[in-house]
C-alpha cells in the first residue's frame, strides 16, 4: 500500500515559508492595488450580448460592424469557441439592444448568428454587488472567528482566520495578476475557498489540540511537525480528489464555470499550502502553549460516544 | 458487541435511503418539450373543437407531436423533440392569433405514482434552461410623491368645502405640502379642520411677509407605508401581467426594500415582455378647465398626436386608471380603434358626481408615463451617470360630456389597433402603482441552456467517476465502501434539493462537484485514523471503532465551520450565487450522514461482530 514518509521536518522550514507568503502576499496586494480586479458585469454594470456564428469569424469584422453601427464602446472577445462572440458594452438600459446589436451584425452577413445571452445589469445594482460581496467575506471571517474562539482557543481562532485571510488575498491577487474576470461565481468560488482552507485547517488544528494534550515530551515545535505528519496521508489524498473534480470542471464545465473553476482551484492548492505552514506558523508566533489547552474542555468526552 | 448497529439502526438507514431513492427518482425522467395554449381573456377558451383544428394545423404541416392534454381552458401539447416544438409554436401562434397565448415549456415525465407522494424533478435555473430574468427597482420616492399629489387635491378641495380660503396648496420641491393663506385666522382653522380629517399628517406653520403658511409633511410610517403599498400593489400588477403573456411558471417575487424580480423561462421574445410589464403608461380623467377659471388651478397639456395643439385641464383629477374594472379593444363605427371601460363601483359613483354638473363641458382623458434618461454629470472629477426620472402626460382625447357618466364608457383618439390593446391590457391588469426601472436584466438563449446542462453533468460524470476510482485504487475494500456511500450521498443530494424544490443553477452544479470532491474528506479521515490506530498496534475491531469516534470530533468540526460560511453565502447572495450556497449547505449535511452513518454501516456489515487478525487497507 502507498504510505508517506512521516517524519518531515515541516516547521524547519516555517521561515523560508514565512518569506515565501510575506512575498506572495505583497505581490498580490501590489497588483490588487495597482491593477485592480478586472471586474466583471455583475459589479460593474453595463450590458453584454452574446452571439454565436455559424463558423469562426474574425474579431475585426465584428468591431468594424459595430462601430458602423454605432456602437463605438463595444469590446469584443471570444467567448471560449472561436465562433461564439462576446461584446460588452457600456450601454444604459436598451430592451432592444440585443435584437439590434443582432440585426446589426446580420446585415450583409452570409453567416447565420444567432442570439445567446443579452444580459444588463445597472450601475447601482453592481455596487451594491461589490459592497454585499465585501460584507458577505468579512462576516463570513467573523463568523468562523466566534465559533472557532468557542471550540478551540483564541490563538487557534487568530491562527486560522489569518490563514484565511491569507488565502483569499492570494485567490484575489492571481485573478488580479492574470487578469481573470471577476464575476459573481468567481465570488462565489473565494468564498467556497473559505469553506475549504478551513476545512483543511481545522483538521490539522484538531490534530495539534490533541497532541498538545497528549504528548507528554517534545515543545510546542515537534508537536506541530507530529501532528502535520500524522494528516498528511489525508491532506494529500484530499487535496487530490478535491482538485481531480476541479481540473475536470475547468476542461469540460464550459467558459461560464471556467473563472469558478480556476478560482477554487488555486484557493485549494493556496489552503492545502496555508493550513500547513500559515496556521501553524501563527501559533508558534502567537507563543501557544500546553496550557491554553488544559483543562480539556468536558465536551469532548461527551462527544465521544454520539456514533 | 464491537462495530454492530442494532437491526432498528440498519432498517433505519434503509428507510432513508429508500424515501431518499423516491424523492431523486424524478429527475431520472428526462422532460418533455411542450407547447402551452391557453386564452387571454374568459370568452378565449381553449376547447376540443379549437384543439381539433390546431392539431390538424400540425399534422398538414407534417409535425409529429406526442401528446395533447385539455385541462383549465388550457392545452398542453408534447412534442419529440426541441426542432417540433419550435416549428410547432411559430405555425400555432400564427393560426391563433392575438387571442391565445402559445409559449414554450418543458414539461415534466414524472410518473403518477411518484408525483402522488410529492415528488418532483428539481427546477432548473434560467441558465440551464434558457429564458429572461428582469430586476425592477420600484420608485418609491415617486410614489410618496404621487400621493402627494392625491392629497394636495383632497386637501383644496377640504377647504373648499369649509370654505376657508387659501391662495395656493402646492408641492414644494422637498416634496411637502404649501398651503398659502391670507391671515393667520384662516390658517388656524385650516389646520384645525385639516387635523381631524388627515390624522397622518404633519403640520408646521410660517409666516412671510403677508403671507400665512401651513406646511405638511407625511410621518415616517405612513411614508414607509406608501412605499410599502407601492411595491406590494406593483407586484400584484406584475402578477397580472406577466399572467396575461401566458408563461408556463413564471416567478415574480419581491426581493428587498424595494426590488422585484420577475423570471420568465423559456421566452425568447424578452422585447415584447419588456414592453407589456415595464409599461408605466396610467390614465387620468380630468375636466378642461373654464375659461374663467385662476391659472392656480389649471395646468396646460399638449394633445399626443398633434403636439402643437393643447388645452387647459383642472388640476384636479377625477379618477386614474387604477379604478378600472374592466378594459376591452374594440373598434368603434368608424372603424377607428377604442378601449372600452368599466369602471369600479367607486370609480363609477366619482364619474357620475362630477359629470352630472358638468354635461356640455368637455374631459381630458390624460395618457401619462413615467421615463427616464440618463445624464452625464461631473462629481468630484469623475463622470457619474445619474438616472433622472421625468413623467410625460399627453392628452389622448378631449370629448364633449353629453349626458352623466356611469361606470361604463369608450376612449377614443388612440393610434393604432395595437396600441388600443396594449392600452386595454394595461388598464386590465392595473397600471403600476408606482414607476419601476430595469436594473437588470438576462436573456439566456436556449442553445446555451443545453449547452450549460450537458457540460455541467459530463463534467459531474468524468469528475464522480474519477474520485471513484481514485478511492478504489487507494483503499481497497475500504475504497468500495466509501464509494457506495459517496454515491449514496449525491443521491440524497439530489433528493433534498428535489423536494425543498430548489432551483439548479450552474454554479449549483459547480457546487454539487464540489461537494462530491469534499465529502470523500470525511471518508479519508476516518480511514486515515483507522490505519494510525492498527500502525500503533490496536486490534482490529477496536481500531475501526476508534478510527470513527476520534475522526468525529474533526469531521464535526470542520463541516460546521464551512456549512457557517455557506450559510452567509446564502444570506447575503443573490441568484446564481444563492443556488450554490444551497447545494454546498445541503451537501455538507447529507455527506457528513453519509460517511458517519452509511460508511460505518457498510463497514459494520463487512468487518464488524467477526474475529478478524489482519486488515488490509
Amino acid at each position: 500500500m502507498i504510505h508517506f514518509k512521516r517524519d518531515f521536518n515541516f516547521m524547519g522550514a516555517r521561515r523560508v515559508a514565512a518569506a515565501l507568503s510575506i512575498i506572495l502576499l505583497l505581490v498580490s496586494i501590489g497588483s490588487l492595488a495597482i491593477n485592480g480586479l478586472k471586474l466583471g458585469l455583475d459589479f460593474t454594470g453595463g450590458s453584454l450580448v452574446e452571439v454565436s456564428y455559424e463558423r469562426p469569424v474574425e474579431l475585426e469584422r465584428v468591431r468594424i460592424k459595430l462601430r458602423e453601427a454605432g456602437y463605438q464602446d463595444a469590446v469584443v472577445q471570444t467567448f471560449g469557441a472561436a465562433n461564439d462572440i462576446m461584446i460588452r458594452m457600456g450601454e444604459a438600459h436598451d430592451p432592444q439592444l440585443g435584437e439590434n446589436v443582432l440585426l446589426a451584425l446580420q446585415d450583409g452577413e452570409e453567416l447565420r448568428i444567432t442570439l445567446r445571452r443579452n444580459e444588463f445589469v445597472g450601475s447601482q445594482v453592481g455596487e451594491e454587488l461589490r459592497e454585499q460581496g465585501g460584507l458577505g467575506l468579512l462576516l463570513a471571517l467573523i463568523m468562523v472567528m466566534v465559533y472557532l474562539a468557542f471550540r478551540f482557543q483564541f490563538k487557534f481562532s487568530i491562527g486560522a482566520v489569518l490563514a484565511l485571510a491569507h488565502d483569499v488575498i492570494l485567490v484575489l491577487g492571481f485573478f488580479s495578476l492574470f487578469r481573470i474576470e471577476f464575476d459573481l461565481t468567481v465570488l462565489a468560488a473565494a468564498l467556497a475557498v473559505i469553506g475549504y482552507s478551513l476545512n483543511d485547517t481545522i483538521v490539522v488544528y484538531d490534530r495539534i489540540r490533541e497532541n498538545f494534550r497528549i504528548m507528554r515530551v517534545g515543545g510546542p515545535v515537534d508537536i506541530l511537525n507530529a501532528s502535520l505528519n500524522q494528516t498528511l496521508s489525508r491532506t494529500i489524498v484530499t487535496s487530490t480528489t478535491t482538485m481531480l473534480v476541479l481540473v475536470i470542471l475547468a476542461l469540460f464545465g464550459g467558459e461560464m464555470i471556467y473563472g469558478f473553476a480556476i478560482a477554487l482551484l488555486v484557493g485549494v492548492v493556496v489552503g492545502t499550502y496555508s493550513s500547513v505552514y500559515v496556521a501553524g506558523n501563527i501559533l508558534l508566533l502567537l507563543k501557544v502553549s500546553k496550557e491554553d489547552l488544559i483543562p480539556p474542555p468536558k465536551e469532548e468526552e461527551e462527544i465521544e460516544q454520539i456514533p | 458487541m464491537l462495530n454492530r448497529y442494532p437491526l432498528w439502526k440498519n432498517l433505519l438507514i434503509l428507510l432513508v435511503l429508500l424515501i431518499a431513492g423516491l424523492y431523486a427518482a424524478p429527475n431520472l425522467y428526462p422532460e418533455d418539450y411542450a407547447v402551452q395554449i391557453s386564452g387571454t381573456r374568459e370568452i378565449h377558451q381553449v376547447d376540443e373543437a379549437l384543439m381539433e383544428q390546431a392539431m390538424a394545423r400540425l399534422e398538414a404541416e407534417g409535425i409529429g407531436y406526442k401528446s395533447l392534454t385539455l385541462e383549465n381552458g388550457a392545452a398542453e401539447i408534447r412534442f419529440n423533440n426541441g426542432d417540433e416544438q419550435l416549428l410547432a409554436r411559430a405555425v400555432l401562434a400564427s393560426q391563433l392569433g392575438n387571442n391565445y397565448v402559445v409559449a414554450m415549456n418543458l414539461a415534466p415525465t414524472t410518473p403518477d405514482w411518484l408525483s402522488a407522494i410529492g415528488a418532483g424533478p428539481m427546477t432548473l435555473g434560467l441558465d440551464l434552461r434558457g429564458g429572461v430574468h428582469f430586476l425592477m427597482e420600484v420608485d418609491t420616492v415617486q410614489a410618496v410623491s404621487q400621493r402627494m399629489e392625491v392629497y394636495a387635491s383632497d386637501v383644496r378641495t377640504t377647504l373648499r368645502e369649509n370654505r376657508l380660503r387659501y391662495r395656493t396648496v402646492d408641492l414644494d420641491d422637498r416634496g411637502r405640502l404649501q398651503a398659502r393663506f391670507g391671515d393667520a385666522e384662516t390658517r388656524d382653522q385650516a389646520q384645525t379642520r385639516l387635523r381631524r380629517d388627515f390624522s397622518e399628517f404633519i403640520f408646521d406653520t410660517s409666516v412671510e411677509g403677508e403671507a400665512y403658511f401651513l406646511t405638511i409633511s407625511l410621518s415616517d410610517e405612513t411614508v414607509r407605508e406608501i412605499e410599502d403599498y407601492a411595491v406590494q400593489q406593483n407586484l400584484t400588477t406584475l402578477r397580472n401581467r406577466v399572467n396575461e403573456l401566458g408563461v408556463a411558471e413564471p416567478l415574480v417575487q419581491r426581493q428587498g426594500r424595494n426590488r422585484i424580480v420577475v423570471q420568465l423561462p423559456g421566452v425568447q421574445d424578452a422585447a415584447a415582455a419588456k414592453r407589456v410589464i415595464g409599461q408605466t403608461a396610467n390614465l387620468e380623467f380630468r375636466l378642461e378647465a373654464a375659461p374663467d377659471a385662476s391659472r392656480a388651478v389649471t395646468e396646460v397639456y399638449p394633445f399626443r398626436n398633434d403636439p402643437g395643439r393643447t388645452a387647459t385641464l383642472e388640476r384636479d383629477i377625477i379618477i386614474t386608471g387604477s379604478s378600472v374594472a374592466n378594459a376591452n379593444a374594440t373598434f368603434d363605427e368608424n372603424g377607428l380603434p377604442q378601449v372600452s371601460i368599466t369602471l369600479d363601483s367607486r370609480g363609477g359613483q366619482m364619474m357620475s358626481r362630477v359629470t352630472r354638473n358638468a354635461i356640455q363641458r368637455r374631459m381630458a382623458v390624460l395618457f401619462v408615463e413615467h421615463k427616464t434618461r440618463t445624464v452625464s454629470e461631473r462629481v468630484d472629477g469623475e463622470i457619474v451617470e445619474r438616472r433622472v426620472p421625468y413623467v410625460e402626460k399627453h392628452l389622448i382625447s378631449l370629448a364633449t360630456i353629453q349626458t352623466v357618466l356611469g361606470n361604463q364608457f369608450r376612449i377614443t383618439g388612440l393610434d393604432s389597433p395595437r396600441e388600443s390593446s396594449e392600452l386595454a391590457l394595461l388598464l386590465r391588469a392595473g397600471a403600476l402603482a408606482a414607476p419601476v426601472y430595469f436594473v437588470e436584466e438576462r436573456t439566456i438563449g436556449p442553445s446555451l441552456g443545453a449547452e450549460n446542462i450537458e457540460m455541467g453533468t459530463k463534467s459531474v460524470q468524468i469528475g464522480f467517476m474519477l474520485v471513484l476510482l481514485f478511492m478504489l485504487l487507494y483503499y481497497r475494500v475500504f475504497g468500495l465502501l466509501a464509494n457506495i456511500a459517496l454515491t449514496l450521498n449525491l443521491m440524497m443530494l439530489v433528493a433534498v434539493m428535489s423536494m425543498l424544490s430548489a432551483t439548479l443553477t450552474l454554479p449549483g452544479i459547480a457546487g454539487i462537484v464540489l461537494t462530491v470532491g469534499m465529502a470523500v474528506d470525511a471518508n479519508v479521515l476516518i480511514f486515515e485514523r483507522i490505519k494510525e490506530e492498527l500502525r500503533s498496534g490496536a486490534p482490529v475491531q477496536s481500531a475501526i471503532n476508534s478510527g470513527f469516534s476520534r475522526a468525529f470530533v474533526t469531521i464535526l468540526d470542520a463541516n460546521v465551520t464551512t456549512l457557517i460560511a455557506a450559510i452567509i453565502l446564502f444570506a447575503m447572495g443573490t441568484g446564481p450565487v444563492k443556488g450554490f450556497a444551497v447545494t454546498l449547505s445541503v451537501g455538507i449535511v447529507t455527506s457528513m450522514f453519509a460517511a458517519l452513518v452509511i460508511t460505518r454501516a457498510l463497514v459494520n456489515l463487512t468487518y464488524g461482530g467477526r474475529k478478524l487478525q489482519k486488515l488490509r487497507m
